[in-house]
């Protein structure tokens, strides 16, 4: 527990787009905190305010649209409510849309909630010639009520001071609404039997707890079971026996009795005038006209990749530039360090172990930022849920949703994503398995990392084919992606699909604060997050291929041959030709090749990579390439430099890889058979470290960081297999 | 001359056709979510547009627009 949780708070809840995060950004500015709910991926947003002098601690609950057991937002927002009872609940409503937003406010009031209710939009409404007597609405439901305009703060202010001054008053009853002859009795018997058994009163009302019993609400069953087992079966077998005259007299259940009546209450409470909708005006007529191009049978789908594909070619282009300076930045810094410490282990371990490990980590964060302002703007404008709309047919017949289609091509379903920020777009999903199938499929696309590798291996083995290689790349990508979620989802995260019903929001310009604060929070977290296991990881990569040192006798001789060439070099008189020159040149590096091929076939790594081996001569790769791919699991952009110095090069430029790809060429070992399988390998297998390290805050959990590892590898090797023996055959 | 009204699935319903539900039959998370959306017997809805594929269905009712997969619209019987 945190040192603020028993501090008094101001809740905000509401529907999903009512304003709800608008007006908490308005409230606590850049003074808010994200973390995350104990176990589940669930957002949880807190602040601070200061209102007239004081400071008012703010928790923005996470948007729903009712309190059932449905999506674990619901369950949060239950909890938080009862377990830290805030001071009282500003309720956040679409005045547009006042009879589905009140259906939340009812079920708030059951909880006993202290409530305040905003009529957000407010102006939206008038408008769209909608009415509203707001002081009937409070009367008829016994709490104040005041319009605001979120977006730009109006009447924000004067709906925490009504916040502030309800009174608190936890003894008391829910709002009770009666639901018919067939469930009151029942519902009134049940909460007798509760309240004397005294379970759990203090958190929340007993008829809410009847009710929500009766609603076949398993979780809320299970906790009263928790306290008292045979008050909990005594309240199933009434739950049951109403549920069988139920639906032996009307053919429904309880569950959707209630609704209906809960329903049914909510449009008593907007009759006789409390509000009017003017004939002939909508406020959705113009959402409707953007629909009728953006959502067509023929432009929508065009519209729709054009979208797409300038969100992730603006992501990767324009961000490349603020990735450039922060790699300079570290190379600087780097620079700086070299001069500094004497050369050795230190030198080594700064330099290379941990301030080229950061840059690597930080130069992500500018494609994270950029990313998300997209996203974001995407989402808030109600262009993302239409995304969703439009691919949903194709996505559900491989068991994923539509709204996995903006992490697949973030990941790389574009070639040239990055499957971090793909796995942090899964957050928009609200399916659990689908979002599930997402996260561990999306590290099958072509990202930027693997690039180089194609573009080396295609360059050298298809010099005729780039464009076709890169192509097929892509397409395996996308069938790999697709066939692993529709497995995945036939075995083990097996399941009926999430139901797809969702609004379909209106188009709104989304406020800048809105689109800053969330593209920040992304990258913040990716930076707190990602960023130690990273920089450990990188420590860990550098010591593997240092350690352990050669023997200093085995390192003598070799040295003595560098120290011997450099002074030739040194000793050459400035005017020696050119010939000259590059010969002793050329000397001094294969001096220093040999002497760091002794050191990498030393070390851990390259221990490992010799260890692996046999088992990968079967799919075309020798130790060396072994070393790279190890390498690469810590980052991608490893692969290449790590190839090159293993085929002792010293450090190759990925961008610049001409010498490597000669080498490659002439070495017997390598076929384009060898190439495919590489290639295929590398597309397949373990993500990289900080992917893993999303992955798993994503999906929650370490079992699903050591599948990727493993069940990836397995495919990998699995395809590269059957790759390189086609190949073989083929190209012999 | 006012035409007889007829119950039939949401799914035969033409995009531009007004309704009112006369039945969700259907319990479980679906249920309890078009349920939660506002899909109850006597919702007035008209069916706005349809994704490119045909599926899902977007809706218009309580002056929202919802979306659903005809497989889920399959559970729902409209009176127009």
């Amino acid at each position: 527990m945190s040192e603020t949780s028993m501090q008094p708070y101001i809740a905000l809840a509401g529907n999903p787009n009512s304003g709800k995060t608008t007006a908490f950004n308005v409230y606590t500015g850049a003074r808010q905190r994200v973390g995350n709910y104990p176990g589940v991926t669930v957002e949880r947003k807190e602040g601070t305010a200061h209102h007239e002098g004081s400071t008012v601690h703010i928790v923005d609950l996470p948007g729903t649209y009712s309190l059932t057991a449905y999506s674990e937002e619901e369950l949060v927002v239950r909890r938080e409510l009862a377990e830290r009872p805030p001071q009282a609940v500003i309720n956040m409503l679409d005045a547009s849309a006042l009879e589905r937003s009140l259906y939340l406010t009812v079920q708030l009031l059951e909880m006993g909630q202290p409530l305040v209710l905003a009529l957000n939009m407010i102006d939206e409404a008038r408008a769209a010639g909608i009415r509203i007597d707001r002081h009937e609405l409070g009367q008829r439901l016994g709490v104040p009520v005041v319009e605001t305009v979120a977006r730009n703060g109006t009447g924000l202010a004067e709906a925490l001071s009504a916040a502030l001054a309800v009174e608190k008053n936890r003894e008391k009853e829910g709002l009770t609404i009666s639901y018919g002859s067939d469930i009151d009795p029942v519902l009134a018997d049940m909460q007798v039997q509760i309240e004397k058994a005294g379970v759990a009163t203090h958190k929340y009302p007993a008829r809410w707890l009847a009710l929500k019993i009766l609603e076949g609400d398993a979780d809320v069953l299970a906790e009263v079971r928790k306290v008292d087992s045979t008050l909990a079966e005594r309240l199933a077998v009434s739950c049951h026996t109403v549920a069988g005259h139920i639906q032996k007299t009307l053919k429904t259940s309880p569950e959707a009795v209630i609704s209906d009546y809960r329903h049914g209450f909510v449009r008593g409470l907007l009759k006789d005038g409390v509000m009017t909708q003017e004939d002939g005006r909508d406020r959705l007529a113009f959402s409707d006209k953007i629909d009728k191009v953006l959502v067509n049978a023929f432009s929508g789908p065009l519209i729709m990749f054009a979208v797409l594909y300038m969100v992730f070619y603006l992501t990767f282009e324009v961000g490349a530039y603020p990735q450039g300076w922060v790699e300079d930045f570290f190379g600087w810094l780097g620079g700086i360090a070299t001069d500094a410490i004497p050369p050795g282990l230190l030198q080594s371990l700064i330099v290379s172990g941990i301030i080229d490990g950061l840059g690597g980590i930080l130069s992500f964060v500018p494609l994270i930022l950029i990313m998300f302002l997209f996203i974001a703007f995407l989402e808030d404008t109600g262009y993302m849920a239409r995304i969703a709309y439009m691919v949903d047919r194709i996505f559900r017949s491989f068991g994923l949703h539509g709204s996995s289609v903006m992490a697949y091509i973030t990941a790389g379903g574009i070639a040239g994503g990055c499957a971090i920020p793909g796995a942090m777009a899964t957050r928009t999903l609200r399916s659990p398995k689908e979002k599930l199938a997402t996260l561990l499929t999306l590290p099958y696309f072509p990202c930027g990392a693997k690039l180089p590798v194609f573009l080396l291996l295609a360059g050298v083995f298809f010099p005729d084919n780039e464009a076709t290689v890169m192509m097929l790349m892509l397409l395996a990508g996308w069938s790999f992606a697709l066939l692993v979620a529709w497995l995945l989802r036939s075995t083990i995260i097996r399941g009926k699909s999430t139901p797809f019903v969702m609004e379909l929001p209106p188009y709104r310009l989304p406020t800048l604060v809105s689109l800053l604060v969330h593209c920040w929070e992304r990258g913040w977290m990716y930076i707190k997050k990602a960023g130690t296991v990273l920089l450990a990881a990188s420590i860990l990569i550098w010591a593997s291929m240092t350690f352990p040192q050669l023997d200093t006798e085995k390192a003598a001789p070799l040295e003595a041959a560098i120290t011997d060439a450099e002074s030739a070099l040194e000793a050459l008189a400035a005017d020696a030709p050119d010939t000259l020159r590059t010969e002793v040149q050329a000397n001094v590096d294969t001096a220093r090749a040999i002497l760091a091929d002794a050191s990498l076939r030393h070390s851990i790594a390259g221990r490992i990579g010799l260890a692996l081996e046999p088992f990968t001569r079967p799919i075309g790769f020798d130790w060396r390439t072994d070393v790279a791919l190890v390498s690469g699991i810590a980052a991608k952009e490893a692969i290449v430099s790590t190839l090159g110095t293993a085929y002792s090069l010293g450090e190759v430029d990925p961008e610049e890889s001409e010498p490597l790809a000669a080498r490659l060429a002439s070495e017997p070992g390598w076929s384009p058979a060898t190439a495919l399988s590489l290639m295929l390998f590398v597309l397949l297998y373990s993500p990289c470290f900080v992917a893993l390290v999303v992955i798993r805050n994503e999906a929650g959990g370490w079992r699903w960081l050591v599948f990727s590892i493993v069940f990836n590898t397995a495919l990998a090797y699995a395809v590269s297999l059957l790759a390189y023996s086609v190949g073989k055959s083929i190209w012999s | 001359m006012q035409e007889a009204k007829q119950i039939i699935g949401l799914r035969e319903m033409q995009v531009g056709q007004k309704g009112r539900i006369v039945s969700v039959n259907i319990d479980g998370d679906l249920g309890r979510r078009m349920r939660d959306m506002g899909l109850i017997p006597g919702t007035d809805i008209e069916v706005i547009g349809q994704a490119p594929l045909r599926d899902p269905v977007a809706l218009r009712l309580l002056g929202i627009t919802l979306a659903l997969r005809n497989s889920e619209a399959d559970y729902i019987s409209v009176e127009v």
